[in-house]
This record gives C-alpha cells, structure tokens and sequence, in this order.
C-alpha cells in the first residue's frame, strides 16, 4: 500500500512524510496524567486536546482526561487570557481536580500568551493548584514536551526548603504504565524508599471496577512533588525525556542527579540497578536470578537472533534502549531513526553501535519513516522493531515487525507490560524470536518444517 | 463522584419533551469542559482525507499531521496516496520568519517526484497568526504547474468541526468545473459517505441494483477525475447531512443539482433512503425496481438479524455521535431490534434535529449536545443503559462502566451502512452486550 515510495532517495528540505514523531502537547498531556487528581489542560484551539486524548486512548485503550482553553477567533486576537481564568474556574467547579496543569500549543505560543502572568494573577481556591510549562509545538517533540511538563511541574512545586527524606527519585522516561510498576518493582526489591514521577501507573492502566473514576488512584502526589526537593538524589531515565527535569530539580533545590539511559536490555538494567542500589547497595538475589534467566533465554535462542539486521525507529530512549539490547541479542541493527530532532540522538545512537563494533549502521534524528522505507527498499532488513506506524513498510515490504515504544495503536495489552529491567528484557526477547522463528516457519520448504527448534 | 453540572450547561441537557423549544445547541464549548469535540481543522480534514489520489500537505507544525495520518478507515479501490502523512512540519525559525517559503519548497518536492493533479494545503491554526498566505501560495503554484493547487482555510480557533466541513465543502466547489447548461444530467452523486468499511460501495451497489446510475462520491474512494464529473449529476443523495448539506445547498445553486437527505442506516431508513431516490430521478421502471429490492432485502436483513432479537430485546441503548441525522436513524435502528434508546446525544447536532429527536424518543429520554465524560457517565448509570454508542473517546468510558459498546465512528471495523450493515451491527450489538467478560465484570 505504500507503492508511492519510490527507491531513488532525494533530497528533501521542506516536506515531511510520514513522521515519526509527534507534537509537544501530547507528551505534556501524558506527563500531567502521572499526577494523583490532576486535570491535564490545554491552552489552545479545540481540536488540539480533542487530538491528543483520541492519541492517547487509541494507544491505552483507557480514558484520557484533558480540558481545553477552547480558543475562538477572538481569543487568538486578544489573547487567550479571559479563557484561561474561565477553564480554571469551570474546572474546579465542575471536575473538582487538585491541580490543573496548563499546557501551551502552538497558538497561544505564537500569540504570546504570558503564562506565568495568567497564573499568577489568578485567585484560586485555598487548595487548589495550577501550573504551566511551555510546549510550542514547532519544537522538538512529543518527547520535548513531556520533559517540559516536568520541569514545569518541579519548578512550581518541588520546594527548596523541603526536610531531607533520604529519599531516592526516580524520573522513568517516556513508558508505558507496565514499565513503570516495574521499575517501581525493582526498588522495592533493592529495598529503596523512593519517589516515582510522574507515575502513570493505576491512571493510565487502571482496572476495569464497574465504575468510572476521572481521578483513579494512581499518579504521584502533589506533596510527593514537593518532596522531590527533599529528595537525596534523583535517578533519571532517558536523557532525552527525563534529563531535563532532573537538570530543573537540580538547579532549584540542589538535589543531584545521575542521568541514566531508559533501563532496557541487560547493561542498562545493570547500570540501573547498581545506581539504585548505590557503593555499598547490595543487590537482592531475587534481581540476580532474573537476570540470569534472562542470560539463559539470550542463550537458548542466540541462533535465532545471530547476525539478524533489523531498523529501530521510535522515540529516542526507546530506540537507543531498544538497539542496545537488539546488540546483546546479537543482531545488528543497520537503521536507527527517531523523528525527535537533536545530535544528541544520533552521537549517543553511534557510542551504543561502538561498543558492538557496528560502523555501516544509518544513524539519523529528525528523520521520517517514508525515508526509513527507501533506504529498506534498498537494503531490507529482517526485522523492524518500533511504532505501529512501521506496519505499513512491514507489509509493502514483507518484514516481520514486534512493536515496540509509542504508539501502538494496532495491539492490546502492550501498555500494561513491561519492556525495562530483566524481566522486560525476557518479554522483549521472546516477542523478537518468535517474530523471527514464525517468519522462518512460513517460509521454510515443507522438509525443513521442524516441531523442534 | 458525580461531577456537578454547571448552570451554563443545564439548557443543552433535559429530558425529551414533545414539541418544546430547542435543545441549546450549535455553541462554542465553554473553555474547561472536558468536551469530546474537535476542531474547524479536523473538519476539513474528514471531509477531504478520502479523496484518494490527492496530496494533502498540512502547512503548521507535525501534531495536525500526525494525528490525522490514517487513522479513518476511509477505502478506496484505487490510490492510497491519501493514506501516507504529507506536512510542512514547521519549526520556530519558520514560525519567526514565516512559513511560506517552506510550503513553496514542499509543494515543489511533491511536483518534481510526482506531480500529481491535485494537492489540498491546509492551512491550521498558527498560519494565520504568522501571516503565511497560503492563497497565494497555492494560486502561484497552480500557475506553475498547471495542476489544481486548493488552500484549505482550517485555523482550529474559526469555528467548531462544522466550521471545517464548511471550508472543506468550498475547497470542493472550487474543484469543480463552472456550471456548462448543456451538459446532459444523468444519475446520482453520493455526499457525506465517507467509504468507512466501504460504506460507500454499498450504497453505490444499491443504486446499481436500481438502475440509477452514481457519478461521484463526496468523499469516500474519490478521485481527481470522478469529482469533476460530479456537475452532471441529476441528483445529490446526501448521507451525512452534518458534514455536505451545505455543499449540497451550493451545488444547487451553481448547477441546479436537487438534493435530498438520505440515511442508510437501518432497514427503514436504507429502504425510504432508496425509495426516495426512485421517486425523485428513476423512471416508472426505476421504481417498480426499487420496491422489490427493498422489500426483498428488507425481509432478508430482518430475517438474518431475527435470532438475536431475543438477546436484545428490552436491553437499553445509549447514543453519542457527531451528528444528529445519524443520532436520529440509530434510535430508528434500536427500535427495530427491540431495544430502547434511553440517553442520545451528539457533538454537532442542529436545532431541527433535536426537535426531530425529542419527538422520536419516549419522554424520559435523556437529551445532551456537546457533554463531556462527567455528564456522560452520570446519565449512563442514571438510565441503566447496557450499550453506549459512540467514538474512539467514548468507548473506554463505557467499558470502564461495565456497558457495552459499538463504534459509529472512525473505528468499525465492518460496514454499518445498508442492509449488510444492519446484520453487522446487530452481530456487534450482541457480541459486546453478551460478551462472557461480563459474568466476571458484574458484581
């Protein structure tokens, strides 16, 4: 179906096809769901929020709540302020949250809405919040703008003067709801006493009770917010979508860092739980054993994962998580693309590649996945390993595809397991080999059909 | 927790009252409501998105062209062109120093690897505000390459969704060649099917079967070539009348094409529906077909959906749709498999849909425009219903509720149009209402 791309790569300055990425206020939106009893708002035109909750249901296959500043004509002229003051007002009385966490758009971007003036005027109720972050969606991305919504958050609420609670933050990147109980699993394991933030987990994965609940109980608290400035340290996940954050706690109330890759495959889970775990942490036996049978599975099906090429293309945590652990398996990823623009992707993308000794591989951010398409169409690869917006070149191709990252539109269930820490890492590698060995049964010769393998 | 419902919203919801003044409606959301519109941009964009072999290039930033890259489930028996994701992704030097040279540049990456006869740009909402003028940008590469170059005003902030469909029905008629008196007028043209599930195959089937010949659809599985063919139809057989009842009106007035609203949604509706085109362009001939056709299929249908009528039967159905012309064919539909619509409500319903509405349904029927998840949830669980009918926001809305669930919107994933779409829907009725999860679900 997609007979239009044509072999022959051109140049192409202006024109996007096929993007492989998308717009900064859907990350905010997804950021601000990872607060307990938040209402996610955004400042902007109607179809802007309407977009993103479909975006966003159509990937958990949950309700997603998010209000809108619903501008008209004469709000982009005047500016957008009277309807700020009305949403604010209208929301707490009619959807009663703790906090509603404003985000920009483009339009009140270009028009130049004062934010921070909007808010700050505002008289709101004893006990309720309201914060903002920048999310201009002619920048970066989707990814960009939930490390904006974050930092927003943080430089509202984290407080400077918090007492010390020894406690241990942790910034879990851009993942699904599974990802994030297990890392929160992890921590129990190694015994910290921590923060998660954001936490999607119970909001976006929250079961099915015969009710409907606007505010479910998952998400982290405001006081937790405010406690991350009484944080000993914070461990942050993915660079590109936590570093930041981390870098605005930081600066406001001195807490450090350690800015750690998303934790999939087994170095950076290693690395992850050594960081956690601190000098004289020890790890528990039960994160040991996990990660050998993980080594035993990567054993086991080595054969099948050998020198296999694939294409990762996603957003860049995952795709830098996703290629390092394609390494260990053995493969040899030849395409890795995010749409996210910035070097940084693609230095980093190269020191991953370095370490297995893969120089040929194309490395490229800012990149769509219409141009993924020809240079497969020129060099295929066995496997693609990314969006459900690669199904299309899967198909036109004939290449085996497991999904992975944001979004899935196309399956069910992948939002409530994991692909980070070793257990994820196994879930991973058997969605990989069976994509591979099931291609390799349809299309052996009958005599090679073989029960065992 | 029922959320309060505020003062300003207690005159788009009630219960039915016969011959009362209208539902208040057709209104701009209240800034803060959780509503489950969209925007003019959106508008445009369905309407537009199925004609297969153009281009539609998004000038604005990537969000208005990501999260419209194939997600409508619109076919088509030809191209695909339509199905991939063309943009200007504007970024903040653009946005400071103006987008025009980008939308230039883009339109001649399109020309020069495949020109292609027709391109759609659509303006959103920051392009105005940065002064891009996309009219003329488009008027210049027209000139340029003689192909048919159509900007799309669609800034999110002009209007609501009909707003869009509004501007994407003048980006039509601006397609379409001037009125010539001498063209011979023969045949139907088929407006506001969109070829969901191949809705529009269906409905081109039906009219075949009558011997009325169909010369264009408006939009589903068009083409270039096909909508220009579109001023010699004798009659527009309007389905969605939300969306192309304007570009119906100004097909009148340009080249004095008749129109009529028809729905193809249940046995009474698709039967009056093809009844009615008999009547208004067929000959005695085209009639006699018609009657035995309906009355043929209509038993058919009934006869293939009777076994789950007993499953059904009494259940409580709940609607929320776009517009109100179908809100008003599925209540019809309801009634048919016995069951009984308790709560109907849509995004962009009219006043004299309303009033059709509230003297269709028995009176304690709850009525709402625009509601937000609060409001659907409490009138869900007030009324009992065991089915929402809806779109891809509503859907785990009510599962989460522990109702049932159908989609009418972007997401069927079978045909729900016609008579096949009668027996599809009933089959999709009773598999989410009697689905085995519930006996688990329901403490």
């Amino acid at each position: 179906m997609l007979d239009l791309t044509p072999k022959t790569v051109t140049e192409r300055g202006a024109l996007r096809v096929n993007p492989c990425k998308t717009c900064q206020p859907v990350g905010a939106l997804y950021a601000a769901l990872g607060v307990h009893k938040c209402m996610p708002h955004s400042h902007g035109s109607q179809g802007c929020v309407s977009y993103h909750r479909t975006f966003l249901t159509r990937h958990f296959k949950e309700p997603a709540i998010a209000a809108s500043s619903s501008f008209t004509e004469g709000a982009s002229v005047f500016g957008g302020g009277p309807n700020l003051r009305t949403a604010v007002k209208n929301i707490f009385d009619i959807y009663n949250p703790d906090i509603i966490a404003v985000h920009t758009t483009c339009l009140s971007e270009t028009i130049g809405d004062d934010l921070n003036s909007y808010i700050l005027e505002m008289s709101l109720p004893d006990d309720k919040t309201v914060v903002h972050s920048n999310t201009p969606s002619y920048v970066g991305s989707h990814i960009t703008g939930y490390a904006n919504m974050l930092s927003g958050f943080i430089r509202y609420l984290a407080d400077a003067h918090a007492a010390g609670n020894g406690k241990t933050a942790v910034f879990p990147g851009f993942v699904n709801p599974g990802d994030i109980r297990e890392i929160k699993r992890m921590l129990e394991l190694l015994g910290l006493s921590f923060i998660v933030f954001p936490d999607q987990s119970g909001v976006m994965d929250a079961p099915m009770t015969n009710t409907y609940q606007m505010y479910p109980e998952g998400g982290t608290t405001i006081d937790e917010i405010r406690a991350l400035g009484g944080c000993a340290r914070v461990l942050s996940l993915g660079r590109f979508s936590c570093e930041a954050p981390a870098d605005a706690l930081e600066k406001k109330c001195g807490v450090p860092y350690v800015s750690l890759p998303l934790p999939i495959g087994v170095a950076a889970t290693d690395e992850f739980v050594m960081a956690a775990a601190g000098p004289d942490g020890s790890v528990p036996g039960e994160l040991d054993d996990e990660r050998g049978r993980l080594l035993d599975l990567m054993l086991d099906a080595n054969p099948y994962f050998y020198n296999k090429t694939l294409a990762v293309f996603g957003d860049p945590d995952t795709v830098l998580g996703l290629t390092a652990f394609t390494l260990e398996l053995g493969m040899k990823p030849k395409y890795v693309i995010t749409g996210t623009p910035g070097d940084a992707f693609v230095r980093q993308a190269r020191a991953v590649l370095d370490r297995f000794g893969i120089v040929d591989a194309k490395v490229k951010a800012a990149a769509d996945l219409f141009e993924l398409h020809q240079w497969i169409k020129n060099e295929p690869v066995d496997l693609l390993l990314g969006t459900s917006y690669g199904k299309q070149i899967a198909k036109a191709e004939d290449i085996p595809m497991v999904r992975a990252g944001f979004p899935v539109l196309d399956r069910y269930g992948h939002s409530y397991m994991p692909i980070v820490g070793y257990q994820g890492a196994m879930r991973l590698a058997e969605l990989v080999a069976n994509a591979l060995m099931d291609r390799q049964d349809r299309d052996c010769a009958d005599e090679d059909m073989d029960v065992v393998m | 927790m029922y959320a309060r419902i505020l003062e300003e919203r207690k005159n788009s919801i009630r219960y039915a009252e016969k011959n009362s003044a209208p539902i208040h409606c057709e209104a701009a959301s209240i800034s803060g409501a959780v509503s489950q519109r969209a925007c003019v941009y959106c508008g445009a964009r369905v309407v537009l998105n199925p004609i297969t072999d153009a281009f539609h290039i998004v000038h604005g930033p990537i969000g208005c062209a990501s999260y419209t890259w194939d997600i409508r489930g619109s076919l088509s028996s030809g191209p695909e062109l339509y199905r991939n994701s063309f943009s200007t992704d504007l970024q903040e030097k653009d946005v400071v120093f103006g987008g025009v040279r980008k939308l230039e540049a883009a339109i001649d990456e399109v020309m020069r690897t495949y020109a292609p006869r027709l391109i759609f740009v659509y303006a959103t909402c920051i392009v105005g505000v940065i002064g891009d003028d996309v009219e003329a940008v488009c008027r210049e590469a027209e000139r340029k390459y003689g192909a048919r170059v159509i900007a799309v005003k669609a800034p999110g902030f002009s209007g609501n969704k009909s707003t869009g469909y509004r501007m994407a029905c003048d980006a039509l008629m601006r397609l379409l060649p001037p009125r010539d008196d001498h063209i011979r007028k023969n045949g139907v043209n088929i407006l506001g099917d969109y070829n969901l599930a191949g809705e529009t195959w269906i409905i081109k089937t039906y009219m075949r079967e009558i011997g009325v010949p169909v010369i264009s659809t408006f939009t589903g599985d068009a083409s270039y070539e096909r909508l220009l063919a579109a001023p010699s139809a004798g009659l527009n057989v309007v389905q969605c009348a939300g969306s192309m009842l304007y570009l119906a009106q100004r097909m009148e007035q340009e080249f004095g094409i008749p129109w009529v609203k028809a729905s193809f949604f249940g046995i009474e509706d698709t039967s009056t529906a093809i009844r009615q085109v008999a009547d208004l362009i067929g000959s005695e001939e085209t009639r006699r077909k018609a009657r035995v056709f309906t009355e043929r299929e209509s038993e058919r249908a009934a006869r293939l959906t009777a076994p789950y009528h007993s499953r059904l039967r009494g259940k409580k159905a709940a609607i929320f749709v776009g517009g109100g012309f179908k809100a008003i064919s599925l209540v019809r539909q309801f009634r048919e498999m016995g069951m009984e619509t308790v709560m109907v409500g849509t995004q962009t319903g009219k006043a004299d849909e309303y009033e059709v509405l509230e003297n269709l349904v028995s009176p304690d029927t709850v009525i709402l425009d625009d509601a937000n998840p609060s409001e659907l949830e409490k009138f869900l669980r007030e009324k009992g219903a065991d089915i929402l009918v809806g779109g891809v926001k509503e859907r785990p809305l009510a599962y989460k509720l522990g109702i049932a669930f159908c989609d009418h919107n972007h997401e069927r994933k079978h045909a729900l149009a016609g008579y096949v779409g009668v027996e599809n829907f009933t089959r999709e009725v009773n598999l989410s209402i009697n689905s085995p999860v519930w006996r688990y679900a329901r403490g």
